[in-house]
């Protein structure tokens, strides 16, 4: 949906991913949050609305979210509101605050520590409890069986899985941030036994801890705090069945759609951050947005190079928004997904002046 | 702003300690299909769900909403999981709202549940240890000092009991029966976290509730009254810090405040015809009235005592029951927002407050540091 009103990013900051974080998850969003909002250039007491993403799971305690107050300095008391959900649903969340024009700024943040938890066993319980988590399918398995689907379908290959990991961790040699990165050749990738057949250790995403933070303005606030600021064209968001049954796992169609109303329509890219967690995922969601096939997507390396969950998504948008704050890309999208095997996708389109 | 929001539709289940005739989505079903019935509309209306619970730990589902699409006709729209702690029913309300009010949706579902029957609320309340001393624990001793500081009688507490639970008679939805409670049965039930006694406290229940909300346009042209938004606001404060006033949390002075002015009201208690606030043990009740500036410092006991929070009396509180009655912890902060709706648009059957145009909802969470409010009124602005 695009809006009605100007918003846009005019600060942001992220760790680092790392396998284990010796801090705890409130620890790594202080400095993130003060970070971003001294790159906005503002004061936490001017902030109108804050909205975090996280997931209480990760840390195995109900009521984990509300520790991360304290990075929102929730003293005096804050507008604030949370979902359990990735980053980028906080932000989309805070956008539509924005939108109704008695405030002028937002804190947006998302953090995850998958270090203390074991992912394939925590995964398995966000599966269908009557039907599908019994089964104890994790992840993997169920991206294995995407990955097969799409070479069933004859839409890529083994190798083709291969080059989307040589290329994004080519690219993470660039990106401070990223945990997994450097110089791999196909053949030697292919020479990896399976994991979950046809997915090799490489097409998994790696493991990580971590946190990001964006600062959101309107208007004329937004020209005041920043010299190029990263303007939201469009967000939107949309859910599909979650049955992995009942959908064709070689397509996006939520991906697609949610573009459409984000207004996304076909035109070029300069930046495209994707967070595909699997490989082929990233084939997928290429051809979910109709993307060109010299499209420079995930100069970050994308989440196979780092993904610190329920912050993966939101990393995007900042990933975009630092090239078209530094002025070398005009015009970008972002892409965050949650639920098993893309069941729920979120599109934002962002531009400079 | 560019949109009024209007509830049109409102619908909750039966709620019950076990409710073992239903999956969840089947609960969740329930709930919403009653408020698409009642906004008459289907579900291929419905642009964007809101859902929200507390923590997925209470049935043991990580992110329950992804499997919940399903059932919830999500496939193909947006879907918002929030979760504030105890307030989030609020919350999510208030999020819905915020999709109508901005123009980006035409018509929203939101949702709010708890099955506390298919896993371990108590665990999960302890933060998944075993040495919980239950929400009650955490709350008694904010309970005696708000009775050190007013000097507030005992019975108090017993007659909120009491009260709520023979409004909770008039309520079909209502998880608590009890006829024949008085404030002797009060007094001298199980001492639990002293000064709660077990009729003082509210009950763990399966349950959910659903709201329809929408534009002014299609809110004008409803077959039933609307409910207005006239006011929202949420607040959050850290929940441990030297000088931290956790009887009169700041963030619920400043929550309630925000929304009598983007109402307009000056004096809530003349202004405010009805309240629907979050309750979960006796003592809320005088302590909100306070805590929002309804009574003054120490009034809000006197309210009690005098009559005024009943149905019939001059500031009506909880005539649903309340969370005393009814305790699906993730649907009864939005239960708050329905019942104030209901209360509003003139529906609330028998236990309707008798011309009801302003209603107060307010729901509370977390170490009484999340405030989720609203001001809900019969006429659009």
């Amino acid at each position: 949906m695009s809006g009605a009103t100007d918003i846009a990013v005019v600060g942001f900051a992220q760790t680092p991913a790392v396998r284990k974080a010796r801090e705890s998850e409130v620890q790594l969003l202080v400095p993130t949050v003060t970070q971003a909002l001294e790159r906005a250039g503002l004061d936490r007491r001017e902030v109108g609305f804050t909205c975090a993403g996280s997931c209480d799971y990760l840390t195995g305690g109900p009521f984990a979210f509300v520790s991360n107050l304290e990075a929102a300095g929730a003293w005096p008391p804050i507008s604030e509101s949370h979902v359990e959900m990735d980053g980028a649903w906080a932000l989309y969340e805070a956008w539509v605050r924005l939108q109704h024009g008695d405030i002028d700024t937002a804190l947006v943040f998302g953090s995850g520590k998958s270090s203390p938890s074991k992912p394939d066993e925590l995964w398995a319980q966000q599966l269908d409890p009557y039907y599908l988590a019994p089964l104890g399918v994790d992840p993997g398995s169920l991206a294995g069986i995407q990955a097969r689907a799409l070479l069933d379908a004859g839409k890529a290959t083994e190798r083709d899985f291969a080059e989307v990991v040589v290329r994004n961790r080519s690219n993470a040699k660039g990106n401070p941030n990223a945990q997994v990165a450097g110089d791999f050749s196909v053949d030697e990738l292919l020479r990896a036994p399976y994991l979950r057949a046809p997915l090799r250790r490489h097409d998994f995403p790696p493991i990580s801890d971590g946190a990001v933070a964006v600062v959101l303005a309107r208007g004329d606030k937004a020209r005041a705090l920043c010299e190029r600021p990263t303007w939201i064209r469009g967000i939107d968001h949309r859910i599909e069945v979650h049955q992995p049954g009942m959908r064709d796992l070689t397509t996006s169609s939520s991906t697609t759609l949610a573009a459409r109303k984000a207004g996304y329509d076909g035109g070029p890219l300069d930046v495209v951050e994707l967070s595909s967690t699997f490989s082929p995922q990233e084939i997928i969601l290429r051809d979910a947005l109709g993307l060109a096939d010299d499209a420079n997507v995930n100069p970050s390396g994308g989440a196979l190079a780092a993904n610190p969950v329920m912050a993966t998504g939101l990393v995007r948008v900042v990933e975009v928004a630092q090239r078209i704050t530094e002025g070398s890309a005009g015009r970008g999208l972002a892409h965050a997904t949650g639920g098993q095997v893309m069941q729920h996708n979120l599109v934002c389109l962002m531009e400079g002046e | 702003m560019a949109e009024q929001c209007a509830v049109v539709g409102v619908g909750q289940t039966h709620h019950k300690k076990k409710r073992a005739d239903v999956s969840i989505p089947g609960l969740l079903r329930e709930a919403a299909t009653r408020a698409l019935e009642d906004a008459e509309c289907t579900w291929a209306d419905i642009d964007a769900v809101v859902i929200g619970k507390a923590p997925d730990a209470f049935e043991g589902i990580v992110q329950p909403e992804l499997f919940l699409a399903d059932a919830l006709g999500g496939a193909g729209k947006p879907m918002l999981r929030v979760h504030t702690a105890g307030s989030v029913g609020g919350s999510t309300f208030i999020v819905g709202s915020h999709l109508i009010e901005s123009g980006i949706h035409e018509r929203v579902l939101a949702v709010a549940w708890e099955k506390q029957s298919e896993g371990n609320a108590q665990w999960g309340l302890a933060g998944g240890r075993g040495r919980g001393i239950g929400a009650g624990g955490a709350f008694a001793p904010w309970i005696r000092a708000y009775i050190e500081k007013t000097g507030a009688p005992e019975y108090i507490g017993w007659q909120v009991a009491v009260k709520d639970r023979l409004n909770a008679l008039k309520n079909p939805y209502a998880h608590l029966r009890l006829p024949d409670i008085t404030i002797e049965t009060v007094k001298e039930s199980q001492m639990l976290w002293d000064p709660l006694r077990f009729l003082e406290s509210c009950p763990s229940s399966d349950g959910a509730c659903a709201v329809v909300l929408t534009n002014e346009a299609n809110g004008r042209r409803a077959a039933k009254p609307a409910a207005w938004v006239a006011a929202t606001a949420v607040r959050s404060e850290l929940g441990v810090f030297p000088g931290r006033d956790p009887v009169r949390p700041q963030a619920g002075v400043e929550c309630a405040h925000d929304v009598y002015e983007q109402a307009g009201v000056s004096v809530p208690r003349q202004e405010i015809d009805v309240a629907e606030l979050y309750v979960p043990f006796s003592w809320y009740e005088p302590m909100w009235l306070e805590g929002h500036d309804i009574a003054g410092p120490g009034e809000g006991w006197k309210m009690v005592e005098s009559g005024d929070t009943e149905i019939t009396g001059s500031f009506p509180v909880n005539p649903s029951g309340g969370v005393l009655s009814s305790n699906p912890i993730g649907a009864s902060g939005m239960l708050r927002f329905a019942e104030a709706a209901l209360q509003v648009r003139g529906l609330a059957g028998e236990h309707q407050v008798d011309g009801a145009r302003t209603a107060l909802a307010q729901a509370y969470g977390g170490g009484a540091q999340y405030f989720a409010m609203g001001i809900l009124r019969s006429q659009p602005a």
